[in-house]
C-alpha cells in the first residue's frame, strides 16, 4: 500500500482546524490562527496539485485507491479519484485558501471559530469528491451542511437565520431519500462500493425509482429549478467566503454527483428521465435568467446566474454525449471559478460601502479602475465570452445539445443571449454611468490581498479559456468510458 | 441443585439495598456514605453480571422462569452503567435542593433491581414482579422533590396513569394466561397458534400497557408532564433507563410468547412506530421548556426504536438495540449540558436560557452542537449511525413506507434541534452560568460528547457486541 495520499488531503484541514481549536490567540489579534489556516490549506493544494501530476491520464480506472474495514462485512472506506473527480478536488483546494485570504476584510468577529468551520468544510468537501463508497459519500455529503450552516447562521446578514434553516432543511430534506436509495441498492445489489457496482449494474427494474430518489437530492443541491429558492436566500445571507464556497464547490457536489451515481449506477433510468431534465434544465436557463434580469440586489443576481448555469451543465450532463458531459465539468469548473471570483467582487465594494443594492453604485470605474477591469474580465468570463474558461463549457454543451436534440438546444442557446444581457446590464449599472453617491468618491481601490486572491482566479479563467487542453486530456478518456459503459448497458438491456 | 451464580447480580444487588436501609436509618448523617456504597454495590454488581453471565448463551432457572442469555447480560450492563452515572452526577444537583437523602440512591438501587428482574423475566408473573419493584421506585422518585408543587404534581400523574396501564397489561396477561394454560413465555409460545379473536384482546392489551411503559404515540401523554415536573436528575434517569428495561421486556414479548403470532402484532408496532416518529416530531416544535421538548423527542426516539423491532428480524432487534443504546448516551450527554445551566443556586431549564450561550461558554455550546446535531441525525456523528441501522434493517423487509415516513421525520425533527443550535449560536448572550461543577458532570460530558463524535471511527465494536444477540 502506498501512501494514503486522498486520507491525507480529506484529514489535513481536519488537523489543521484541531490545531486552531487549541491554539490560543490574544484578544482581538488573530494572526495566528490566520497562518495556521492558510499553511494548511496551500499546503494541501499543493498534495493535490502532486496529485493531479502523477495522475495517469490514458485509464478511467479509479487511482490512489484505498480500501479499508470501516463496519466488518458492510461498508468499506474507499477513497479514489479517476478523471472526472481529480479536477474537483483540485477546485476545492484551490478556492479554499482564497476564501481563508478574503476573511481578512469580511469576517469581523469569531475569526477563528470561521476558520476552523471552513477547515472542516473542506475535508468533507474533498470527502465528496473522493469517495467510492455510497454509504462514505453520503456521509461526506450530508456531514457538509452542519458548517455550511453555522457559517451562514453566525457570520451571516439580518435574515441569516431564515436563509440558514431553508438551506439545512431543504437539502436535508432531499438527501433523506437518497439515504433510502443508498440503503436499497445494498439490499439489491449486495454492495454499496461503487466500482463493484459499475460492474455489476443495478437490476433496471428498480432503476426509476433509485434514480428519483438520487435525483431529490441532487436537484435540491445542484439547485435545479423548482427546488432553487434556497440558493439565492442562502448566498445573500452567507458572508462572503461563505458564498464563495457555496457556489464554487457545494453546487458542484450535485452535477458530480450526477455524473458518477445517476449516469454510472442506473443508466436505463437516466435514458427514461432525461427528458425531465431537459425540461428543468431549460427552465431553469430561461426562466432564471429573466429573473435575474429584475433583480436589485447584486449578490441575489449573481445567485439566479449560479442557477442559470447549473441549469447548462445539468443540460450537458444528460446529452449523455462526450461533448455535452465534458463541457458539463468545464462549466462547473469554470463556474466554480468565475461566480467565485463575482461573489469576491461584490465582497470587495460590499466591505466598503456596506451596500449591495445595484442602483446605490455607478460610475465607480474612475475611482476604482483596478477593480473594474478585473469585475469586467469575470463578467465576461461569466456570459461565455470566447477566450475565457465560460465559453469552452457552454460551447461544448450546446453541441452536445444539438447532436441530441435540436429544439432543447435552440432554447437553450437564448439562455445565453439572457445570461450576457443581465451580466452586461448589472457592470454597465454599477460600474459606468454617473457617480450616484458622493461616499462612492471615499472608495479606495483593490488591497493587496483582494488583487491576490482576484487575480489568482483571473489567471485560471483565461490560461483554460485559450488553452482548455490540460482539463480536457484529464477528464477524456474517463467521460469516454462512461459513454461506452453507458452504451453497453442500455444494449443489453 | 440451580445454578445461583447467575442470578449472583440481583443477590448481589437486593443484600445491598437491605444494608443500606438499616444503615441510613442507624447512622445519623449518612447521605454521603451511603451515595458512595450504592455507588460501589452498582459497579460490583456490573462486575459480577460481566464475570458470571456475559459468557453464557442461554441459561433459564426456577423452572425456566428466568432466562439469562446475551440480551439479558447487554441490557442489564447498560441498565448499570446508566444507572451509575445518573447517581454520581446527581449529587450537586440535589444538594442545591437540600433534598441529598439516603432514600434517593436506595430508591434507585431498588428501581434497578426491578428492572434486572424484568430483564431476566420469562414468566408473566416474574415480569410483573419486576416492572411493579421497578415503577413503585419510580413513583417516589418522581414525587422526590417534594416541597414543589409541579414535582408532586409529576409524581401523582404518573402514579394514576402508570397504574391504569399496569392494570391493563395485567388484564391482558390474564387472557394469554386463559388460552395457554401457563405463564411460561416458552409454554404460551407453543401454545398460541390459533387466531381466536379474543386472544388479539389479550395482545393488544399486553401492548398497550408496555407502549405506556415506553411512551410511545398514542401512550405518551403522561411523558412530558413527568419530565418537566420531576428534579432534573429524576428525569434523565427516566429518559434512560426505564427504557432499556421496557424495551427489552417489548423484545422478549414480541418474539417468544406472540412469535406464531407476527401478522396480529405488526401492524401495531408499525403504527406506534410512526405515530411516535411524526407526533415526536412535530409536537416538540412549540416547546419551550427543554425538559418537555427532551421528552418529545425521546417519544420521537422510541418511534426509531420500535420500527426495528417492527421488522421481525433478528437485525431489526439488533438495530433496535444499537438505537437506545447510543440514545442512552446522547441523552446522558445532554442532561449533562442541562445540569451545567446553573447560576446562584438556581437551575435554568427553559430554551431561551440557552441564548447566546456560545459567547460565554463556548467548549458546553460545541458539546451541545455536537449532541444536537447526533440526536438530529446527521453524519458523521453517532445517531446518525443508530438511524441508519434503523433503516437498513427495515429496508431488508421492504418496508419503504415505514422507513421513509421515518426520514422524512428527522427532517421535522432537525428543524426543533436546530432551533436550538440557532438560540445558541446566532442568538444575543444572557449572563454567564457556573463553571464550579462536579468532576464527574464534567466527566460524564467529555466522555459521552467524545462517544457520540468519534463513533464513526469504529463503529464496529457495537456492532459486534450486539451481533451475538439471536432471539429468533
Amino acid at each position: 500500500m502506498n501512501f494514503p495520499i486522498l486520507s491525507s488531503l480529506i484529514l489535513l484541514p481536519t488537523v489543521g482546524a484541531l490545531f486552531l481549536f487549541f491554539s490560543k490567540d490574544k484578544e482581538g489579534n488573530n494572526s495566528t490562527a490566520k497562518y495556521v489556516a492558510l499553511f494548511t490549506t496551500i499546503v494541501n493544494f499543493l498534495i493535490s496539485i502532486y496529485l493531479w501530476i502523477s495522475f495517469d491520464q490514458s485509464t478511467s480506472n479509479f487511482q490512489f485507491v484505498e480500501d479499508r474495514t470501516w463496519i466488518e462485512g458492510f461498508i468499506n472506506y474507499k477513497v479514489g479519484v479517476d478523471g472526472i473527480s481529480i479536477l474537483f478536488i483540485i477546485l476545492t483546494t484551490f478556492i479554499t485558501p482564497l476564501c481563508v485570504i478574503s476573511v481578512n476584510n469580511s469576517v469581523k468577529n469569531r475569526l477563528r471559530d470561521f476558520l476552523i468551520a471552513i477547515l472542516i468544510m473542506e475535508s468533507f468537501m474533498i470527502g465528496v469528491f473522493c469517495a467510492i463508497d455510497l454509504v462514505v459519500f453520503y456521509l461526506f455529503f450530508e456531514a457538509g451542511l452542519i458548517p455550511m450552516f453555522l457559517i451562514i447562521g453566525i457570520w451571516g446578514g439580518p435574515k441569516r437565520v431564515y436563509s440558514a434553516f431553508k438551506f439545512f432543511l431543504y437539502t436535508l430534506l432531499g438527501s433523506v431519500l437518497m439515504l433510502v436509495a443508498i440503503i436499497s441498492i445494498y439490499w439489491i445489489s449486495g454492495t454499496t462500493d461503487v466500482i463493484q457496482l459499475y460492474e455489476l449494474g443495478v437490476d433496471a427494474k428498480y432503476q426509476n425509482l433509485l434514480w428519483l430518489a438520487f435525483f431529490s437530492s441532487f436537484a435540491v443541491k445542484t439547485p435545479m429549478w423548482p427546488v432553487h429558492t434556497w440558493l439565492p436566500d442562502a448566498h445573500v445571507e452567507a458572508p462572503t467566503a461563505g458564498s464563495v464556497l457555496l457556489a464554487a464547490i457545494l453546487l458542484k457536489m450535485a452535477g458530480y454527483g450526477f455524473i458518477r451515481f445517476s449516469l454510472g449506477l442506473f443508466p436505463v433510468a437516466s435514458e427514461v428521465f432525461t427528458p425531465l431534465i431537459y425540461t428543468l434544465s431549460v427552465i431553469a436557463i430561461i426562466f432564471t435568467s429573466f429573473i435575474a434580469l429584475m433583480q436589485e440586489d447584486m449578490k441575489k443576481l449573481i445567485a439566479y446566474s449560479s442557477v442559470a448555469h447549473m441549469g447548462f451543465v445539468t443540460l450537458g450532463i444528460f446529452t449523455l454525449q462526450q461533448q455535452g458531459i465534458e463541457g458539463s465539468i468545464i462549466q462547473m469548473i469554470s463556474h466554480g471559478l468565475v461566480s467565485a471570483a463575482l461573489f469576491l467582487c461584490v465582497g470587495v465594494v460590499y466591505d466598503r460601502m456596506h451596500s449591495r443594492m445595484i442602483n446605490s453604485y455607478g460610475g465607480i470605474v474612475t475611482i476604482i479602475p483596478k477593480y473594474s477591469i478585473l469585475f469586467m474580465l469575470f463578467t465576461l468570463a461569466a456570459l461565455g465570452l470566447p477566450g475565457t474558461s465560460g465559453f469552452i463549457g457552454e460551447f461544448l454543451i450546446l453541441m452536445g445539445a444539438f447532436k441530441d436534440n435540436f429544439l432543447v438546444a435552440v432554447i437553450a442557446s437564448l439562455g445565453v443571449i439572457l445570461g450576457a444581457a443581465y451580466m452586461l446590464w448589472l457592470y454597465k449599472r454599477v460600474v459606468f454611468g454617473k457617480l450616484v453617491n458622493e461616499d462612492l468618491k471615499k472608495m479606495f481601490d483593490l488591497n493587496r490581498s483582494e488583487y491576490l486572491i482576484l487575480s489568482c482566479l483571473a489567471v485560471p479563467t483565461l490560461f483554460f479559456g485559450f488553452y482548455p487542453d490540460p482539463l480536457i486530456n484529464t477528464i477524456e478518456v474517463s467521460v469516454t468510458d462512461l459513454i461506452n459503459m453507458h452504451n453497453t448497458n442500455i444494449a443489453s438491456k | 441443585m440451580e445454578n445461583l451464580n447467575l442470578v449472583l447480580p440481583e443477590i448481589f444487588i437486593s443484600l445491598s439495598i437491605m444494608f443500606l436501609l438499616v444503615l441510613g436509618v442507624f447512622k445519623k448523617n449518612s447521605s454521603k456514605i451511603t451515595f458512595n456504597l450504592s455507588l460501589f454495590a452498582i459497579l460490583i454488581t456490573a462486575i459480577i453480571t460481566i464475570n458470571e453471565t456475559f459468557s453464557v448463551s442461554r441459561e433459564t432457572l426456577f423452572n425456566e422462569s428466568v432466562v439469562i442469555d446475551s440480551m439479558s447480560s447487554l441490557m442489564k450492563i447498560i441498565t448499570l452503567i446508566g444507572g451509575f452515572l445518573v447517581l454520581v452526577i446527581s449529587s450537586s444537583y440535589l444538594k442545591t435542593f437540600k433534598i441529598y437523602n439516603i432514600e434517593y440512591p436506595i430508591l434507585i438501587l431498588s428501581s434497578i433491581l426491578g428492572m434486572m428482574v424484568m430483564i431476566s423475566s420469562n414468566d408473566l408473573i416474574v415480569f410483573y414482579m419486576g416492572l411493579e419493584l421497578q415503577s413503585l421506585a419510580l413513583y417516589i422518585l418522581a414525587t422526590y422533590n417534594r416541597d414543589q408543587l409541579k414535582s408532586s404534581e409529576a409524581g401523582l400523574k404518573y402514579f394514576v396513569l402508570s397504574a391504569l396501564s399496569s392494570g391493563l397489561l395485567l388484564y391482558g396477561c390474564s387472557l394469554v394466561y386463559g388460552f395457554s394454560g401457563s405463564t411460561n413465555f416458552n409454554i404460551i409460545s407453543n401454545q398460541l397458534n390459533s387466531n381466536e379473536y379474543v386472544l388479539t384482546f389479550g395482545i393488544v392489551f399486553i401492548l398497550v400497557g408496555l407502549a405506556f411503559k415506553i411512551s410511545a404515540v398514542p401512550f405518551h401523554m403522561w411523558a412530558p408532564d413527568v419530565y418537566e415536573g420531576s428534579p432534573t436528575t429524576v428525569t434523565l434517569f427516566f429518559t434512560m433507563v426505564p427504557k432499556i428495561a421496557a424495551l427489552t421486556v417489548f423484545i422478549r414479548f414480541l418474539y417468544v410468547p406472540f412469535l406464531n403470532l407476527i401478522d396480529q402484532w405488526q401492524m401495531i408496532i408499525i403504527f406506534l412506530s410512526i405515530a411516535s416518529m411524526v407526533f415526536g416530531a412535530v409536537a416538540a416544535i412549540g416547546q419551550t421548556n427543554i425538559k418537555r421538548l427532551i421528552a418529545y423527542s425521546s417519544i420521537g426516539h422510541i418511534g426509531y426504536t420500535l420500527s426495528g423491532l417492527a421488522t421481525a428480524s433478528n437485525e431489526g432487534i439488533q438495530s433496535s438495540i444499537i438505537y437506545i443504546s447510543i440514545y442512552v448516551v446522547m441523552n446522558l450527554a445532554l442532561f449533562s449540558c442541562l445540569l451545567m445551566l446553573r447560576r446562584k443556586e438556581q437551575y435554568y431549564e427553559d430554551i431561551e436560557d440557552l441564548s447566546g450561550l456560545s459567547k460565554n461558554h463556548p467548549l458546553l455550546s460545541l458539546c451541545l452542537l455536537v449532541i444536537l446535531f447526533s440526536l438530529a441525525g446527521i453524519p458523521p456523528l453517532a445517531g446518525f449511525f443508530a438511524k441508519f441501522y434503523v433503516f437498513k434493517a427495515v429496508l431488508e423487509q421492504s418496508m419503504f413506507f415505514l422507513a421513509i415516513v421515518g426520514l422524512l421525520s428527522t427532517v421535522v425533527a432537525a428543524f426543533y434541534y436546530l432551533r436550538i443550535i440557532k438560540i445558541i449560536y446566532f442568538d444575543k448572550e444572557k449572563d454567564k452560568y457556573d463553571t464550579d461543577h462536579s468532576l464527574w458532570l464534567k466527566f460524564s460530558l467529555t466522555v459521552s460528547t467524545i462517544l457520540i463524535l468519534l463513533y464513526f471511527i469504529f463503529p464496529s465494536q457495537l456492532i459486534e457486541v450486539v451481533s451475538r444477540i439471536n432471539i429468533i
